[in-house]
């Protein structure tokens, strides 16, 4: 039986987007897949009593060396902040190409605490910066200075010690441009040096409270417990900057979705599943369920997404236990079709992932494809006519052709870079000014403005001569001409209408790296864990690919 | 040291906010990032046309001809680099092409030198005394070192050069004969044994 990919008009919904949750694909697990062989070790360890100082860690194999390079700083209560606006941390992280020298580490002491206005090099690949969660860090220190363990219980509500409010890379403040390192096997899923920052600095939280609690009570303290270690991950917090990055990186987007979308279409292709397979699907399922029953949120749209979640997933549970029998032919399909009718959009998102499991065959050979050569799909395809541009815009757009942009509503918001923060910020436009100096994110109402334009020129005309009286509209016919090479490419949504939620734009990209427990703090920005229940470093040799159901909290 | 990253996305900042629209800003950021990488002083040609663009007056261009002359006001490369990128297919068929009087020229010269990767052409570019030979966009050949801004150029000559081997059919064929002795002669034996496909297609 053929399946084919599901419509990107479907799939590339925001509200579709914003409930993709981690899966195999993901890149945190893709990353300790790929490394769990290469050699962990703590090169140098030099904090004071109080825990600030300096730290390298690194994986190596063969001739190569990543180093994470950690600086830990004493900082105020009151100069502590989540915003990517903050000029002090508690720690700063850059993973350095190499083995550091000690010119290479009085270099990155000078620049990587400044963050944004240090200056980094070309044996740099990624920079991080974190906070410590205050009420967590102090109690565990507290706790093992007195021989004792941390309370689960406290433990369990925040899930880190630490969370980052950026990981930056690829060329960013001097850091090593994509193509010095493109080549390189051991990354070929994107962001895998950002993975492995975070992950490291994971390990870096865990051997300070160590020391501090060590220093404060030498004859008394213990260790963190190893299971409580991998049931902690390390935080983050995300804001909008995430936002544009999906829209600017069409061939990018594409080539995750498109992963994900082959997986499950080859899945549901699956005529007859083992036993093995089931049974490990449906383990998956139901030890998942312990990561949504311990996903606190604030957040009222996020408690009614969860509420929602664990209703549909319970009965999705009693109708595989009561219902459902997997020897038939193409079951993933029959349960596929099943939650489609039964299911809202997070549940059957959810069962996607779970879906995967058990299939190691299709999902490696999809990792390696999920980069992209951005640069190859740059020209214009200049001797095509108007004729077929307007064919891809009426194939590929069919839902945008139907906003009405002469509507008020849905033109309300814009998009800019606030020049105090070189940052990305949305506003409404009929409310605030600054709208002249928009950036060009809003896709839809462009491509529709191009649609009009097109539909008055001769179908024979070439792209290279309409663009000399239309290059306002340059930036849309290039991004045009990729959806018909890369259906996944474009968010079939209007991003400047009223109803927009940004946060729909950073869960989907956060579901791509693996991250857990999403916790929108507004509309415009989450919190997130990562690495919850991955295996330490030393440990990694024996891993356990489905180490994310394993949390305890 | 600036990363190309950098490069790219401030040149095309920059280029939107002299007004140009944002697909032209997005060529720009590519082109500069080319120039920078081939070790041509792309920023510092673009920072002082920029400085000049507001009060000087550039010569716009659309349809690219054979001979292209604007005597009194020069070419804006920008404007002059997009088209002839659009028109490429077109363009291709003249063999030649000549500019007088293009404003920046170094900023016109990455868009020739994609056009090269596009065609599939080698592209020969001349810009006054200063030649560049323009293969695919992979490399940039120049029979100068240049650092310095060149604000302009009477004559830019492109030609667009047929792929064709630059050696003799003889020299190729000397060539080809020293690499047969890596080559094994076959014994019957061999021709029986060695080879994985079947003696005979008749079957």
């Amino acid at each position: 039986m053929k399946i084919n990919l599901r419509d990107p008009n479907i799939v590339m919904k925001l509200s579709k987007l914003g409930s993709f949750h981690q899966s195999k694909l993901s890149f945190l697990r893709s990353f300790l897949k790929e490394f769990k062989d290469w050699k962990y070790s703590r090169d140098l360890f030099e904090l004071d009593e109080n825990g600030y100082g300096r730290a390298v860690y690194s994986f190596k194999k063969d001739n190569r060396t990543y180093s994470m390079v950690c600086f830990a700083n004493q900082l105020n209560d009151d100069e502590r902040s989540d915003r990517v606006i903050a000029t002090k941390w508690d720690a700063a992280f850059v993973l350095h190409d190499g083995t550091p020298t000690k010119k290479d580490l009085d270099r990155l002491n000078e620049n990587v605490p400044k963050q944004e206005i240090g200056r980094l090099s070309y044996k740099e690949l990624t920079l991080s910066r974190a906070n410590k969660s205050v009420r967590v860090f102090d109690h565990v220190v507290d706790s093992l200075a007195n021989g004792k363990q941390p309370d689960k219980n406290i433990l369990s509500k925040v899930g880190y010690l630490y969370r980052t409010t950026a990981v930056y890379g690829s060329g960013k403040f001097g850091l090593a441009d994509r193509f010095r390192i493109k080549n390189r096997k051991e990354i070929y899923g994107p962001f895998r040096l950002e993975m492995m920052l975070v992950y490291l600095i994971r390990q870096f939280t865990f051997d300070q409270v160590n020391h501090i609690a060590k220093c404060n009570n030498p004859r008394k303290s213990v260790e963190l417990d190893k299971d409580i270690c991998r049931n902690l991950g390390i935080g983050n917090s995300t804001g909008l900057g995430m936002a544009p990055f999906i829209i600017n990186h069409p061939t990018l987007l594409n080539n995750w979705i498109l992963a994900r979308e082959t997986a499950l279409k080859k899945i549901r292709e699956i005529k007859e599943v083992k036993i093995r397979d089931s049974k490990n699907f449906f383990k998956c399922l139901k030890k998942s369920i312990k990561n949504i029953t311990s996903w606190h949120t604030d957040s009222e749209f996020q408690q009614k997404k969860i509420k929602e979640l664990l209703n549909d997933l319970n009965k999705f549970i009693l109708f595989l236990e009561k219902e459902f029998n997997f020897d038939q032919d193409y079951p993933f399909n029959a349960i596929y079709l099943w939650s489609e009718n039964n299911l809202c959009d997070e549940s059957i998102e959810y069962i996607v992932s779970m879906m995967m499991e058990p299939y190691d065959d299709i999902i490696t050979p999809l990792i390696n494809q999920m980069s992209s050569e951005e640069e190859k799909y740059f020209n214009i395809p200049t001797s095509k006519t108007v004729n077929d541009l307007k064919n891809i815009l009426e194939n590929k757009y069919t839902n945008i052709l139907k906003i009405d942009f002469s509507k008020k509503e849905s033109n309300q918001n814009f998009w800019f870079i606030s020049k105090n923060k070189l940052e990305p910020r949305v506003a409404n436009r009929y409310i605030e000014d600054g709208s002249n100096l928009e950036e060009p994110l809003a896709i839809a109402r462009d491509i529709k403005k191009l649609y009009e334009r097109l539909s008055n020129q001769k179908n024979i005309l070439l792209i290279g001569k309409f663009l000399i009286e239309n290059n306002d509209l340059r930036h849309i016919v290039r991004r045009a001409f990729l959806i018909e090479k890369f259906p996944y490419s474009e968010i079939q949504d209007n991003t400047i209408g009223s109803n927009l939620i940004p946060i729909d734009m950073l869960r989907l990209k956060l579901s791509f790296f693996g991250a857990l427990k999403f916790d929108p703090k507004s509309d415009k920005w989450l919190r997130i864990c990562m690495f919850q229940g991955a295996p330490l470093p030393t440990e990694l040799k024996n891993i356990d690919d489905q180490w994310i159901y394993n949390s305890l909290n | 040291m600036r990363t190309l990253s950098e490069i790219d996305m401030t040149s095309k900042r920059a280029c939107k906010a002299m007004g140009f629209p944002w697909g032209i800003a997005e060529e720009v950021g590519k082109n500069m990032r080319i120039l920078e990488m081939f070790g041509l002083p792309g920023i510092r040609n673009l920072n002082q046309y920029f400085k000049n663009y507001k009060n000087q007056h550039f010569q716009i261009i659309s349809l690219i001809a054979k001979s292209n002359v604007s005597p009194k006001i020069p070419y804006c490369p920008i404007v002059l680099g997009t088209n002839f990128l659009d028109q490429i297919s077109i363009l291709e068929e003249l063999n030649e092409i000549k500019f007088n009087n293009v404003a920046y020229p170094l900023i016109f010269l990455p868009f020739v030198s994609r056009a090269s990767e596009i065609i599939g052409k080698k592209i020969h570019l001349k810009l006054d005394e200063n030649n560049f030979l323009l293969c695919f966009n992979n490399y940039i050949y120049s029979n100068n070192s240049i650092s310095n801004i060149i604000d302009n150029c009477k004559n830019l000559d492109i030609k667009f050069i047929e792929n064709q081997d630059s050696f003799t059919e003889n020299e190729w064929n000397e060539l080809y004969q020293l690499s047969e002795n890596t080559f094994l002669e076959e014994t019957d034996s061999l021709k029986q044994t060695a080879a994985g496909a079947g003696l005979s297609d008749n079957d």
